[in-house]
This record gives C-alpha cells, sequence and structure tokens, in this order.
C-alpha cells in the first residue's frame, strides 16, 4: 500500500511538473519542485483534483504544510474581486480598510468585477475570467472571487481555487473557531480547502410583532415558535392570519429553502437531475397555501415581496436567513433609509418591530465564500483578506454587532452571548442564541450539487404558473424538464 | 486602348471594411452556427475548465450526430414548438396595431385636404419612443404593471402580467409605442411620394376618402409595406430583450413571453448543438415568411397597369 501511494504521488507530482511547464508558468506558489515526504502530500492533492477520479485519499487528510507566508507572491498592482453585489464589498471597505496590511496593499488598487447573480450570470462571466486567467495580463487576473452555496462545489470540483492552506498559508490554529460545515463545503474529496467564509448562515422565521400580538396574543419569541413549530401548526396559524387579512408568508418562494435544504439527495447525480421528496413537499404545499389564500403570491426580491416587510406590510414574516436580516429585511422595514439620515431607532419603520424565532424547520439560505484564485499574483493580500475577514475574533464581533450579520466564528459570537448582546432591531431579542443553535445543525453533506443555482431558479420559475393555478404540477413539471435541460445540456431529467 | 474610365474598381475598394467587417463577425459566426447544428456539442455548466493543466475540458463535443438537434428541437415538447407560437402572438399583438394606426397616421398627415400643421413636431414626438432604449422602456413598464407598482394600484390590483393576456398586452403595447413612429414615417414618406395629381383626380371623380385610400394609396405603397412588413416579422422573430425583462427567464406567465431567442439566450452557455439548431431553423422560418410576404406583395398587375399609363 505505501509503495502504491508513492507511485502515484510520484506520477501525480510528475504531472504537475508537466503541467507547471504547460501553464507557461503561471504557477508561481512557493511550494513545488521539493523534495520529500510531506510536499508530495500537497501535489498529491493538488494533482488528484485534476485526476478526477482518484479515490479519496483518507490519509492525505492529515495536516498540509502551510504555505511559507514569506514567499507568496505580491507583484500585482490590481486586485481583481470578482463578485455578484455589494455585501461583501461593504464589509471590506468598513472593515478591512482599517485593518489591513498597508505594506502590502503599497501601490496596489482594488477593482471590483460585479455582475449579478441571477440566470447564471456571473458563474458564467467568472468562468470566462478564470479560462483566460494563465494568458490574462497581470493586471487583470482574477485575484479574489466569491462563490455562493448553490455553486460553490462547482469551483471546490475544479483547480480554480488556490488551497487555502498550502497556498494561502493561512494555518489550522486560524480556522479553528470557525463552524466546520462552512469549511465541509469548501473541501474537496482529497481534503484541499479551498475558500472560507465570514458568515455562518443558518436560517430563522422573522416575525411581525405586531400582528403577532394582535392574532396570536403573544410577540414572545417562545411563544410564538411553540405555536408554528411544525408545519401543522404553521398551517393553523396562517388561517388565523388570513381571518385577519393578513398573509402568513408574502409568497411562493418564502418557505423553499425550508424543504430544499433538508433534502436527502442532491439535484443532480451523476448527470441526472431527480426531483427529492422534499422539493415536491415544497410544490405541494406552496399550492395549498397559494389556493387558501395564506400568501400574497408574490416571488423573491420583487418589489411586492420588498413591499410586505414594511411594518404594516401585511404580511406576517419572512423566512430568513442570517445575511436577511442586515442585508433585505432592515433596509427594506425601515420609513428612512440611512442613506436619508433614518436613525436607526424605534420609531423609524419597523425598526424594533421584528422577532426571531426558529421556526417550523432548521435550515439554512446561502451563505458567500470567499477563495483564491490560481493564477493571482496578489496571494499575500488573499492571505491578509482572509485572516482578517474571516479568522479575526475582534472583527467578525464588530461585525455581528454592528450589521446583525452572523460572523463565522464561535469564540466572537461566544463572547457576545456572554456579553449580554441583545439586538434593538428585534427589540432587544438576543437571536445569537437561536442562531448558534441552528449553525450547530447545519450539515450540507450530500445536498449540494453543482448545477444548484439553475435547478432552484428554474424550478421556482416553472412552478409559479401551477401555483397560480395556469397549469397542472404535471405540465409545470414538463417545462422545468425542458428548460433545465436545455440550460444545462449536458444533464438529463427522466 | 480604352475609351472609358473605369470607375467600378472603386466602388468595390470603398466596399472591402464593409465586407471584411461582415464576413468576420457575421458571416463565418452564422457558417460556424451552421455547422453546430450538426454537432453534439454541450458545455457542462458544473465545471470549471482547468487552469493548471492536466484536467478535463468543460466542452463535450461527440462529434457529427446528423439531424438530431433539430429533431430534439422540433419535437413536441422541445424548445422550438413551446416557443414558435408565444413569439408569433407577441409580434401580432404590438404590430397589428402598430401598422393600422400608423397608417391612418400617415395617410392623416399626407392628407392634401387636411393639411396639419406643426407636423415636424408630431414627427419627432412620435418617433421619440424609439429613441430610449428598449430595455429601459420595459424596466419603466415592469414597475407600473407589476404587483403593487403604480398602474397595477391605480387600476385596483388586477397583477396584469400574470395574466397571460395581460403580460402579452403589455410588451405589444412596449413594442407598438417603440415602433409605431419609425412605420409612420417610413409610410408618409412612401405616401408623399405619390403623384397628387391623382389624389385631384379622384376627387374631381367624387370619390370619398376610404375609396381614394384603398384604391389609391395602398396599391402604390405596397412595396414600402412590404418592406415594413418584412422587416418588423423578422425583428419580431427575434423579439428578446422587452419580453424577457418582463418575463423573466422563465417568459411567466406559463411562458407565454419565452421567445425562441430567450430559448437561445438560455441555452448558448450549455446546449450549443441544440440552440444552434434553433437558431438556423428561426433563420430558415425567417427567409421562408420573407420571401412569401414579398411574392404577395409583388402584385404585378398593379405595377403594369400603371405602368402603361405612364406610357401613355
Amino acid at each position: 500500500m505505501a509503495q502504491i501511494k508513492k507511485i502515484l504521488a510520484g506520477a501525480l507530482a510528475l504531472c504537475m511538473a508537466g503541467s507547471v511547464l504547460t501553464a507557461c508558468g503561471g504557477d508561481k506558489e512557493g511550494d513545488t519542485g521539493s523534495t520529500g515526504g510531506s510536499e508530495s502530500k500537497t501535489e498529491d492533492a493538488k494533482g488528484g483534483s485534476e485526476g478526477g477520479n482518484e479515490e479519496k485519499k483518507e490519509d492525505t487528510k492529515e495536516e498540509t504544510k502551510p504555505a511559507d507566508t514569506a514567499s507568496l507572491v505580491n507583484t500585482g498592482k490590481v486586485y481583481n474581486v470578482y463578485c455578484w453585489n455589494t455585501e461583501f464589498k461593504e464589509r471590506f471597505e468598513k472593515y478591512y480598510e482599517g485593518a489591513k496590511d498597508t505594506a502590502l496593499w503599497d501601490g496596489v488598487t482594488i477593482n471590483w468585477v460585479i455582475n449579478p447573480n441571477e440566470g447564471n450570470n456571473y458563474q458564467t462571466k467568472l468562468d470566462e475570467a478564470i479560462k483566460k486567467q494563465s494568458s490574462a495580463a497581470d493586471d487583470e487576473k482574477v485575484d479574489l472571487f466569491l462563490v455562493e452555496a448553490d455553486y460553490a462545489m462547482k469551483y471546490v470540483n475544479s483547480d480554480a481555487c488556490l488551497d487555502v492552506i498550502g497556498e494561502i498559508g493561512i494555518t489550522k490554529d486560524d480556522l479553528k473557531d470557525q463552524y466546520k460545515y462552512t469549511q465541509d463545503v469548501m473541501t474537496d474529496s482529497n481534503g484541499t480547502l479551498k475558500g472560507l467564509s465570514w458568515q455562518a448562515t443558518p436560517g430563522l422565521f422573522l416575525y411581525n410583532a405586531e400582528y403577532a400580538k394582535e392574532v396570536l396574543g403573544t410577540d414572545d419569541p417562545d411563544e410564538v415558535q411553540a405555536q408554528i413549530s411544525d408545519w401543522t401548526k404553521f398551517g393553523e396559524v396562517a388561517q388565523k392570519m388570513k381571518d385577519k387579512g393578513i398573509f402568513m408568508v408574502s409568497g411562493y418562494d418564502d418557505t423553499y429553502r425550508c424543504f430544499s435544504n433538508n433534502v436527502s439527495g442532491p439535484w443532480v447525480t451523476d448527470g441526472k437531475i431527480t426531483i427529492d421528496p422534499q422539493i415536491k413537499a415544497w410544490a405541494d404545499q406552496t399550492k395549498e397555501y397559494s389556493d387558501k389564500g395564506y400568501n400574497n403570491g408574490t416571488s423573491l426580491w420583487d418589489p411586492a415581496w420588498t413591499a410586505g416587510q414594511k411594518i404594516d406590510g401585511k404580511v406576517f414574516g419572512y423566512f430568513f436567513s442570517t445575511w436577511g436580516i442586515p442585508f433585505t429585511l432592515l433596509p427594506n422595514t425601515l420609513d428612512k433609509s440611512a442613506d436619508e439620515g433614518g436613525e436607526m431607532a424605534e420609531g423609524n419603520g419597523g425598526y424594533g418591530k421584528w422577532r426571531a424565532c426558529k421556526g417550523p424547520q432548521s435550515y439554512f439560505w446561502g451563505g458567500t465564500w470567499i477563495v483564491g484564485c490560481f493564477g493571482s499574483d496578489n496571494v499575500a493580500i488573499t492571505r491578509d483578506v482572509m485572516l482578517k475577514l474571516t479568522c479575526d475574533a475582534d472583527i467578525m464581533a464588530q461585525i455581528t454587532e454592528n450589521e446583525q450579520d452572523y460572523t463565522n466564528n464561535k469564540a466572537a459570537i461566544k463572547k457576545l452571548i456572554d456579553g449580554g448582546y441583545t439586538n434593538p432591531f428585534l427589540g432587544g431579542q438576543n437571536h445569537l442564541v437561536l442562531l448558534s443553535d441552528a449553525a450547530e445543525q447545519i450539515d450540507l453533506t450530500g445536498k449540494v450539487s453543482a448545477y444548484d443555482q439553475g435547478c432552484n431558479e428554474e424550478f421556482q420559475g416553472a412552478m409559479k404558473d401551477y401555483f397560480q393555478g395556469t397549469v397542472t404540477y404535471d405540465e409545470a413539471l414538463a417545462k422545468f424538464k425542458t428548460n433545465i435541460t436545455t440550460k444545462y445540456g449536458d444533464l438529463t431529467m427522466d | 486602348m480604352r475609351k472609358t474610365i473605369s470607375y467600378a474598381k472603386w466602388g468595390y475598394i470603398f466596399l472591402i471594411p464593409f465586407v471584411l467587417i461582415y464576413t468576420i463577425f457575421s458571416l463565418v459566426p452564422l457558417l460556424e452556427t451552421f455547422g453546430f447544428s450538426f454537432l453534439d456539442y454541450t458545455v457542462s455548466q458544473g465545471s470549471v475548465s482547468s487552469i493548471r493543466g492536466g484536467g478535463e475540458d468543460t466542452i463535450i463535443n461527440n462529434g457529427f450526430c446528423g439531424l438530431a438537434n433539430y429533431i430534439k428541437v422540433m419535437k413536441s415538447d422541445g424548445i422550438f414548438n413551446m416557443s414558435f407560437r408565444s413569439t408569433v402572438v407577441l409580434w401580432l399583438v404590438g404590430f397589428i396595431p402598430q401598422i393600422v394606426i400608423s397608417l391612418l397616421l400617415a395617410s392623416w398627415f399626407t392628407d392634401i385636404r387636411l393639411k396639419l400643421k406643426a407636423q415636424g413636431f408630431f414627427k419627432t414626438v412620435m418617433y421619440m419612443p424609439n429613441v430610449i432604449m428598449a430595455s429601459a422602456l420595459s424596466v419603466l413598464f415592469f414597475s407600473l404593471f407589476t404587483k403593487s407598482g403604480a398602474i397595477d394600484d391605480l387600476l385596483g390590483g388586477p397583477d396584469l402580467l400574470k395574466n397571460e393576456w395581460g403580460a402579452r398586452g403589455v410588451v405589444g403595447f412596449i413594442n407598438f409605442l417603440m415602433w409605431y413612429g419609425n412605420t409612420t414615417i417610413m409610410l408618409m414618406a412612401a405616401m408623399m411620394g405619390i403623384d397628387t395629381s391623382l389624389y385631384e383626380a379622384a376627387q374631381i371623380d367624387g370619390a370619398n376618402p376610404s375609396q381614394v385610400f384603398w384604391q389609391i394609396t395602398m396599391p402604390l405603397i405596397k412595396p414600402i409595406l412590404a418592406y415594413v412588413f418584412v422587416t418588423s416579422m423578422i425583428g419580431g422573430l427575434q423579439m428578446y430583450d422587452v419580453p424577457y425583462l418582463i418575463g423573466g427567464t422563465q417568459g411567466n406567465p406559463n411562458g407565454v413571453l419565452k421567445t425562441l431567442v430567450s430559448q437561445i439566450q438560455l441555452g448558448k452557455n450549455s446546449s450549443v448543438g441544440a440552440v444552434s439548431a434553433l437558431s438556423i431553423i428561426v433563420f430558415i422560418v425567417s427567409a421562408v415568411l420573407g420571401f412569401i410576404t414579398l411574392k404577395i406583395m409583388d402584385d404585378q398587375s398593379i405595377k403594369t397597369r400603371y405602368g402603361k399609363k405612364k406610357k401613355k
């Protein structure tokens, strides 16, 4: 066995060396070309990801030696970041700019390349850029890109990502306080960690406290939770809400993630698309809710969906993951936005009038990871960004405290909870306790595929007609099939 | 010895830039698309092309597959069948009002008895919507007609965009708004080209305005009418931006806003073979419909009748 391993490692190291030659010397990282046992493991891990069909090698999960931080390249003058909205940019500007290693940034400017996410647009643009990576001018090479849970797999399985430990030089010790699932998602079959996140994204049910008081007689999170602790009870409350002219949820897609994150298998296995029973259950339930008038017939992100987040928006609650509070609910519920000088205090729209509870089913939604791109000429900066924005407990605690985001650092969260954290937006509720319970339970193993974004979008889109009553489920499903196999020409569906 | 100097070569020399650019950016891609349509060619969207070398490529090309792509696209649940009807209906919803209003306006503006004032002003106003980008207009209309949009609220919340004909109507109206000015000006040009003595003669003979319109104006503007028909039809078959911005990638409600080009856009990054076949089919359909229109419009009898009259 040991011999086979040695031969395999040797062969893969050869492949690697060969690939360095063919890739026009694009590999500037300091960990290639050396000899000896421990390095061959790094080679092994990298080579294996290219070989594709190698069996999962448990033994490579031993410590990968962190890259020598002094030898990381930092020759580029432009630091290119690919992302799809301004969420990371805002965090970056507010929390990284002040803490950055200025020596590394000497003479380096940052260039944000922002492409909207919808319809795989961001992925397509990013893939084009990655494809050109080895031939692009130094200042146009992708240095850092962001991926979302719906398609993280695609990049994890590719060789475009830098090894966080072996190539970027982050140590296991730096990562010890992160939630394990956030690392599991970004770890390939060889045990190589490829990206880090500053947030964990457990989901909660955020509800309108005024409607809770009016209809349920209480706005206490524990008591409300008791009344909606499973889908049957959730439906009963929905009926009560409806009698008062309030929609339980805003639209069709609101409950989607509760189901889609509890599936038994991913959307795509071996090139075949399957509809998981949980996905079907979502369609059935949403049809029922639509027929009974429990929802307002909106779609995610559309104006009516957003309007329901006002405190008198006639919608009882929204399923939101951690980022949904700062990025969506908070700005949408305010009467006067922060830009217009609105005060972050009670009295400004719905500020302080929302509460959070676990909801009928635990789930997560989304999550953004930052990934260093192979061929980057500013790897040292990437290391600095990852350390400050995903590992630094103080910065993490600040983000959670100021931005309502739930950061990916157990120590920081624990410190906040122990320090008597209260959230004024949620009327003084300490929702971190709920989130940290939920975060521990997230497990994405065997639930994600590289095609999830397209599948989710197309399925929700196709089912809309079914919910509106214009077609039957089977007709909607047939439409989904044609659309998805056009969008992903390499997949089939029964 | 040559008796005359030929300037013909200069014509060809000045044509070179156009021919070159057309060949590189239009003709070659067109031929390539034709070639792709016979290949079993897909691009995997679930992987990224290897940049460290040695990895799998995202392109899956299984070589020549005959007419398989065409069969797949044309079968009952194929992407051509799903969107051809929607596309034609969407085009007609915009085109019928467009041609009617344009003919009416053009004949009023050119009427020798009406002599409308401030024609330049009206022409500018009518042409104005065409200057605005289709996408800008679409987004504006989407925000007006969507649930809780301004007009939706005003009408009491019928949520028109969720209704098949409502959504078609909105898209049709945008297309109408954008193109009626253009068509009007084109038809006016055609009508002003008609010899006014014909109208005077008709008046003396006691023809009423509708007789004048149907017996004199219509037959004489047929060539321009045919041009308007054909260009509008080609534009209609290639409709994409307006329905996409109103109905999203799925072309909701019920796919009525999903046009042929929406299908091409949906599959262009992955199902290269299939959407190439669809592109070629759209090309053939446009060519055939254009040919038929020109044949119908090319009424020989009229031409010869007037041609003879002139000779006398």
